[in-house]
């Protein structure tokens, strides 16, 4: 997977649980918690699509490696990698 | 599956707090003997968590760490906390508020909240939390109900939250913005605190006098205030000493939001008053940082909540590992049941059983408990504490019919401790109702095993716990159908095995809309701007029409039952049925 298509599929599940976010209102270093105000259930849930959606496991110690855009990204693209 | 009872050893039975001895002489003398108090049988819970214990000679001992998110580190002594208080009241006072003004508070586990909960009550004034991630709905609400004179909150939170609708309630004269700057028509805190006096003598209350406002979600119509003394300050002493374990300078951790019940009981009120030595981590959860602050603060009573124990499960046992709890002599738990599973999880992980305790808004302090001395059943939530008398009962008519061991009923108190809730702000018939023959009605149903234990069986209502936050449907449905496309909608919570339950809502839609998903993320959407995420659905579904009683009622309790396969019960006053 490209870099854009790990992008999108980060947006796609972000906005499919906390849709009263815009996709293209994400900044690459927007925490969710601190600036997009997810809750830890809302953390959990976009574990669990990026999961489904990547076919990645994503253990409940790396959920800081998605905290936001550009850190999931790169997390992401190493876990699709290796 | 059974599980086995978890018996404590000798010695730490006799370390206990409250030990058998001490429950079986208790009088409610025990509990008063533990406060300073002022003159003329007045008092004040400032004077009881900070003041006295200057006065006493302890304004040196460390009152609270405090951990930024960015890994800032701050230290509070008694006496610092005493001067912050004193010119928060100041500031208060120099702005017009006087005694029996009601001040707001809105933010996350910021120093400001602390200072400004307790500077308020020094002040003689009245304190109300609201959770900081609720959404501007619940939040309008809140001090429409309680007419807020002011409100502390911050910058960020002002801007998307308040600055839109504030100029529309009258009662409010004060927003005070944390920090050094502040909107136009606001207050910065930061310059208004520093020109003030750091001396301030508590206002001498009567113990009956109105300290605290929580808010409390109810099944049908608004959001309920109840309302606490400041005489609730002995309640507060004792559970924290009996309950929780708590000494002078123990190294006490509470994970709860000081938006909630449980983060000023518990957060801000019995740990000052006991003298402990207070953490206070700014940020959310996080497995690796709960851990390394359990380990480097050297936490000795930890007080958190389920839904933080199982994802700390979730993660499995390996990740614990390479942390060092020694230090830890106490853990409890609250806000829902915590399972069987996680108590015992607890004692393999920290090599101490997590000691859950139930109590719940209305009842200001801890009611029902796993103490240190008692040998835990895991999934009960423990006996009742001294000067408490718990019962299960079912309504009557205008009494209770009261029910021996092993049978299911509602749980019910005798009213009379120092913590009980004194009044529904306005709303005296929801208050007389929740009274029959003698007993206060919890809403919750358990049952009393032979052994006195009492385990949670359920709400007897509507309302839905997740995540430790009780959610009245009615909020919900109200905010969702504000949403074009829907109709009608109904909410009830679903079982979920981290956050206990989750809300899901149940939409019928207006002419011209069709499910779809688009539709179903713009409702979705829109309950979490208005809600926040923790109170808006995580789930919405489509239905043509709703079960509905004769009445017009919609029938919640039976989408439920439909919704986990259980029997449908009665069904007499069923008119038209789900589609």
């Amino acid at each position: 997977m490209t870099e854009d298509e790990i992008r999108a599929a980060y947006l796609t599940a972000l906005t499919s649980v906390a849709p009263d976010i815009e996709a293209e209102a994400i900044g690459p270093d927007d925490h969710l918690q601190e600036d997009l105000e997810l809750d830890s259930m809302d953390v959990l849930n976009l574990v669990a699509v990026l999961q489904k959606a990547l076919g990645v496991d994503i253990p409940e110690r790396d959920c800081p490696q998605i905290a936001t855009l550009a850190l999931a990204v790169g997390y992401l693209g190493r876990r699709l990698a290796g | 599956m059974a599980f086995e009872t978890i018996t404590k050893p000798e010695d730490v039975r006799a370390s206990a707090a409250l030990t058998e001895d001490i429950r079986a002489r208790f009088t409610w003398d025990d509990a008063r003997a533990m406060l300073a108090g002022l003159p003329g049988g007045k008092l004040n819970i400032a004077h009881e968590a900070l003041d006295a214990h200057v006065a006493a000679g302890h304004g040196a001992d460390p009152a609270m760490t405090w951990l930024g998110k960015d890994g800032a580190r701050r230290a509070f002594t008694y006496a610092d906390l005493a001067g912050q208080t004193a010119r928060f009241a100041h500031v208060l006072r120099a702005h017009g508020l006087g005694v029996g003004d009601r001040v707001f508070g809105l933010m996350g586990r910021e120093v400001e909240l602390f200072v400004a909960a307790l500077g308020t009550l020094k002040a003689g004034m009245v304190f109300s939390p609201l959770f900081s991630a609720f959404g501007p709905e619940p939040i309008r609400t809140r001090m429409e109900i309680g007419a807020a004179n002011a409100l502390v909150t911050t910058a960020a939170i002002y801007k998307r939250k308040i600055a839109e609708w504030w100029r529309d309630l009258p009662s409010l004269r004060l927003i005070l913005i944390v920090g050094d700057d502040a909107p136009e028509g606001c207050v910065a805190l930061g310059p208004a605190m520093a020109a003030a006096s750091d001396t301030f003598a508590p206002v001498p209350m009567d113990p009956e006098d109105t300290a605290l406002i929580h808010f409390t979600s109810g099944t049908t119509g608004q959001p309920k205030g109840a309302v606490h003394v400041h005489g609730a300050v002995a309640w507060h002493a004792m559970t924290g000493r009996y309950a929780l374990e708590m000494r002078a300078g123990t190294r006490y951790w509470c994970t709860a939001d000081p938006g909630w019940v449980t983060g000023t009981s518990y957060g801000i009120i019995a740990p000052l008053v006991n003298r402990v030595h207070m953490l206070m981590d700014e940020g959310e959860f996080d497995l690796d940082r709960w851990y390394s602050t359990l380990q480097d603060e050297r936490i000795e009573v930890w007080y958190t909540a389920p839904t933080a124990i199982r994802m700390m499960m979730r993660a499995g046992d390996a990740a614990a590992k390479p942390y060092d709890f020694s230090a830890l002599r106490f853990l409890a738990s609250v806000g829902e049941p915590l399972n069987p599973e996680a108590v015992v999880w607890g004692n393999r992980v920290f090599g101490r059983p997590f000691h859950d305790n139930w109590w719940q808004t209305e009842t200001g302090g801890i009611v029902i408990a796993n103490t240190q001395a008692m040998d835990i059943k895991p999934g009960s939530m423990g006996k009742p504490l001294p000067g408490q008398v718990a019962g299960i009962v079912e309504r009557d008519g205008d009494g209770v019919r009261e029910f021996g061991e092993g049978e299911i009923g509602e749980l019910a108190l005798r009213p009379g401790w120092p913590s009980m809730m004194r009044a529904y702000l306005h709303e005296q018939a929801r208050y007389d109702k929740a009274f029959v023959g003698g007993w206060y009605l919890t809403g919750d149903l358990a049952m009393r095993d032979a052994d006195g234990y009492f385990w949670f069986v359920g709400r007897a209502d509507d309302l839905i716990k997740t995540s430790g936050h009780l959610i009245g449907p009615f909020e919900v449905e109200s905010a969702l159908i504000e949403h074009e496309a829907v109709a009608e909608a109904a909410v009830i919570g679903l079982p979920d095995e981290t956050a206990g339950e989750v809300v899901r809502a149940y939409v019928c839609l207006n002419p011209g809309f069709e499910p779809s998903e688009e539709i179903e993320k713009s409702i979705r959407g829109h309950a979490r701007r208005r809600l926040g995420p923790a109170v808006a659905p995580r789930e919405v579904v489509f239905r043509k029409t709703l079960p509905k009683t004769r009445s017009g009622k919609t029938m919640r309790r039976l989408l439920k039952a439909r919704e986990m396969g259980l029997p449908e019960g009665d069904i007499s006053t069923l008119e038209s049925d789900e589609t």
